[in-house]
């Protein structure tokens, strides 16, 4: 007797495994090898495809869609050129731990290693820059593998996952595994509750601190609104001071008074400060990056550091901690705010108020202040003006990478978390306006703004298109020029003011240029007008493009020169001939 | 393999680390890729599937590095998906290490002869053995392969294969 051909392919079972892990959306773009997905998904209204320009795009979008939401962002590229352009998606992803599952097609087993057309090492080529990925060989492995990249995309540091799917599995048949709940994973089970005693020592630590400072990062945001809700209870039951990382905006209340700032190269003067100065450092769910600890030998000298994080590895890799705890940020806040409780310890109120004297003396510097202008739009002025127009809204920002994003993450307040997507560990231009996509995907109501360079929109300009199928009105405020800022702002800086390839000439008219596109172009110059400008890019219920034509020549300040320790701050224009840039410092990045 | 890199005051020592994985496909690409894309050293690496129930392998690596780079392998290693268990055999208490090599050796006259008795000295076996040459195994720490390899240079030394260190903690427990 033959036995009956199960009835679902590996196509069929991909997308139903999809659904149930709660997928809504896929980013994706079609191609040879992955046809029977697109056959399937065709067939089904469960799932909902965003056909992107440029599979980059794709990956940046489902980052916007995961950092916005908390869920998984998916992705869906086909083999060869469709995988090797999403890399630079993924190594964004993975260094800014957002979780994202990147399905991509493959030639068929039996070609594998023939030089197939479209064919690309793509689990090879993928292994450095992802947190793990997969190569399914059987259609019976299917269904498991993808329950099982989802679940090490969301959990512990959450990442980026790839699954490579040859064609063949796809159209070969077998019956469908459900996901197990909860998932026992046979090797990776990430340290979620962190040890009671470390916990209770580091209560201790920060009890009898003189000068502390909360220092914290992506980690808490990952860890989900809950952490942020903790984080900011616990800091406003402590009084102390607290800093974020620019992965970690919005976590804790921009506007309240205990809040320093973003600290690092262009953090305030009183987060860095504070930094240097402190006598403990609670860092939780941040990574010690080097734009956050300049000169490392220099880095807060004085200080006992805590650092909760769920990832092992970022503990003591770039400064040695005296107090690590492994665990989520939620789960430890969680334990910091029950055991302060608990212990009701006295707090040094004498040291604090002095400490607090301290750090507003450097408040007192006024360390964002620019000069401003009658008749050029300062960029930072831009950013003012905007922040006035959207402080009240329901309101979303991604950004590009350069000066415009230091100047975003200075001078636009966030009082909640995962409102503020950036490209921050890998710094990728080109991020912030398929990101915005993926946001807008999530909230098709909300005010998704991309503030962006002028250098920066071009990288994934085509993604126009994209927005004008799917009619998503994201805005995109161009802070334009005509330089690659950052780029230049070194170059002064550090090479004698020889502006060498970082000239934008020949940049297209941004207006018809969205008009190309069925999208609003607007622009502007004079200061007076801007108002009015902003006003209109929130009201057109379109995607709109702002050039806003700003100052060419202003730097980002305050800025920690490269290889510089914290208290060696550029504060402005008229700081930076007295203090030179060391040999050891240009070398850096 | 790149020159360790010495932060002030940390001295860099040789550790062997074992590593419990699954046997699948791309697994020691996983950790090569690691060490190389970390600039971190392998001085000598061993694999082989040794529980076949379980599909597991075991890897063992000899690397080198101050005590902060040490424990960052160790963690960036227990961080990899497949990976079960990390252990430094180093820091965990004794341990016994071994390497096998297979050294070939041509020649005629005294010096084979020579050869012949220094074998029998390092208790190394003789495994083929031609009217003009000998392969001899030897087994041992990596301080007396390196010995005798080095003394059958004289002896006429055309070829040798090593299989780099396994090794294992003393005592009842297992890894």
């Amino acid at each position: 007797m033959i036995a009956e051909e199960p009835a679902t392919t590996g196509a069929d079972l991909l997308v139903k495994a999809l659904i149930d892990e709660e997928v809504e959306v896929v980013f994706g773009y079609p191609g040879g090898a992955v046809l029977p997905i697109y056959d399937s998904l065709f067939k089904q209204n469960r799932l909902r495809h965003i056909l992107v320009r440029h599979e980059q795009a794709a990956v940046h979008a489902a980052e916007g869609y995961a950092r916005s939401t908390g869920k998984v962002g998916v992705v869906l590229v086909t083999s060869g050129p469709g995988a090797t352009n999403a890399v630079t998606g993924l190594t964004d992803a993975l260094m800014d731990s957002i979780p994202v599952v990147c399905l991509t097609g493959q030639v068929p087993t039996h070609l594998i290693g023939n030089d197939a057309f479209q064919e690309a090492d793509t689990t090879g080529i993928t292994r450095p820059c992802t947190k793990h990925n997969y190569l399914v060989k059987m259609v019976g492995d299917l269904a498991r593998t993808v329950h099982e990249a989802f679940y090490v995309a969301r959990s512990g540091r959450p990442g980026p996952v790839v699954i490579d799917l040859p064609k063949d599995v796809l159209m070969n048949r077998h019956e469908y595994v459900a996901p197990n709940k909860p998932v026992q994973h046979k090797s990776y089970r990430p340290q979620l509750k962190p040890e009671l005693k470390r916990v209770e020592e580091a209560i201790d630590l920060m009890a009898a601190a003189k000068r502390p400072v909360f220092y914290t990062g992506g980690g808490i945001i990952n860890s989900g609104p809950r952490a942020s809700k903790l984080l900011t209870q616990f800091v406003r039951t402590t009084g102390y001071p607290i800093t974020n990382t620019l992965m970690g905006l919005g976590a804790f209340p921009a506007s309240d008074k205990q809040f320093l700032g973003m600290l690092g190269m262009h953090g305030t003067y009183e987060a860095n400060l504070a930094m240097y100065n402190c006598d403990v450092m609670i860092n939780i769910g941040a990574r010690f990056d080097d734009r956050i600890t300049g000169k490392l030998a220099e880095f807060s000298p004085r200080s006992k550091k805590i650092h909760v994080d769920i990832d092992p590895s970022s503990i003591n890799k770039n400064v040695h901690v005296d107090l690590p705890i492994v665990g989520d940020a939620a789960h430890v806040l969680d334990d910091f705010v029950r055991l302060w409780k608990a212990k009701q310890p006295r707090v040094d109120h004498k040291a604090m108020k002095a400490w607090w004297a301290e750090i507003d003396k450097w408040r007192g510097r006024n360390c964002l202040a620019y000069k401003a202008d009658k008749d050029t739009i300062k960029p930072q002025f831009a950013l003012e003006r905007l922040y006035q127009h959207i402080k009240d809204r329901d309101c979303y920002i991604t950004t590009e990478v350069g000066q415009h994003q230091m100047w975003a993450a200075q001078f636009l307040k966030f009082e909640q978390p995962n409102r503020w997507m950036t490209s921050g560990g890998l710094g990728t231009m080109g991020y912030g306006f398929p990101a915005a996509m993926g946001v807008q995907i999530a909230h098709p109501d909300s005010l998704v703004i991309d503030v962006a360079g002028e250098a920066s929109i071009m990288m994934n300009i085509q993604e126009l298109s994209t927005v004008a199928q799917y009619r998503l009105p994201v805005k995109i405020f161009i802070l334009n020029n005509q330089y690659m800022g950052m780029v230049r702002q070194w170059q002064e800086l550090l090479h004698g003011g020889r502006y060498s390839e970082s000239y934008m000439e020949s940049l297209p008219d941004f207006v018809k240029l969205a008009e190309a596109f069925g999208a609003v172009g607007l622009r502007v110059h004079e200061p007076a007008k801007l108002d009015d400008t902003i006003k209109q890019m929130i009201d057109i219920k379109k995607p709109v493009i702002v050039d806003v034509l700003v100052d060419k020549a202003e730097n980002c300040f305050p800025m920690i020169p490269s290889g510089a320790a914290h208290y060696d701050m550029l504060l402005g224009p008229d700081d930076r001939a007295q203090k030179p840039v060391s040999e050891e410092g240009m070398v850096l990045v | 393999m790149n020159a360790p890199q010495l932060p002030q005051g940390q001295l860099a020592s040789s550790h062997t680390i074992s590593v419990l994985v699954d046997n699948e496909p791309g697994i020691l690409a996983r950790v090569v890729g690691l060490f190389s894309g970390r600039g971190y050293n392998i001085e000598s690496l061993t694999v082989a599937q040794t529980d076949p129930r379980e599909n597991l392998s075991r890897i063992t690596i000899v690397t080198t590095g101050t005590p902060m780079v040490i424990e960052q392998i160790k963690a960036q290693l227990d961080r990899l998906v497949p990976v079960h268990r990390v252990r430094d055999l180093t820091v965990e208490g004794p341990h016994i290490e071994r390497e096998l090599a297979l050294v070939k050796v041509k020649g005629s006259g005294e010096k084979r002869v020579e050869a012949l008795r220094l074998a029998d000295v390092f208790r190394a076996k003789v495994i083929d053995a031609k009217t003009d040459s000998f392969v001899f195994e030897v087994t041992g720490n990596t301080d007396k392969v390196q010995t005798f390899i080095g003394l059958m240079e004289g002896l006429g030394l055309v070829d040798v294969g090593r299989t780099g260190i396994v090794a294992m903690s003393r005592g009842g427990e297992a890894l």
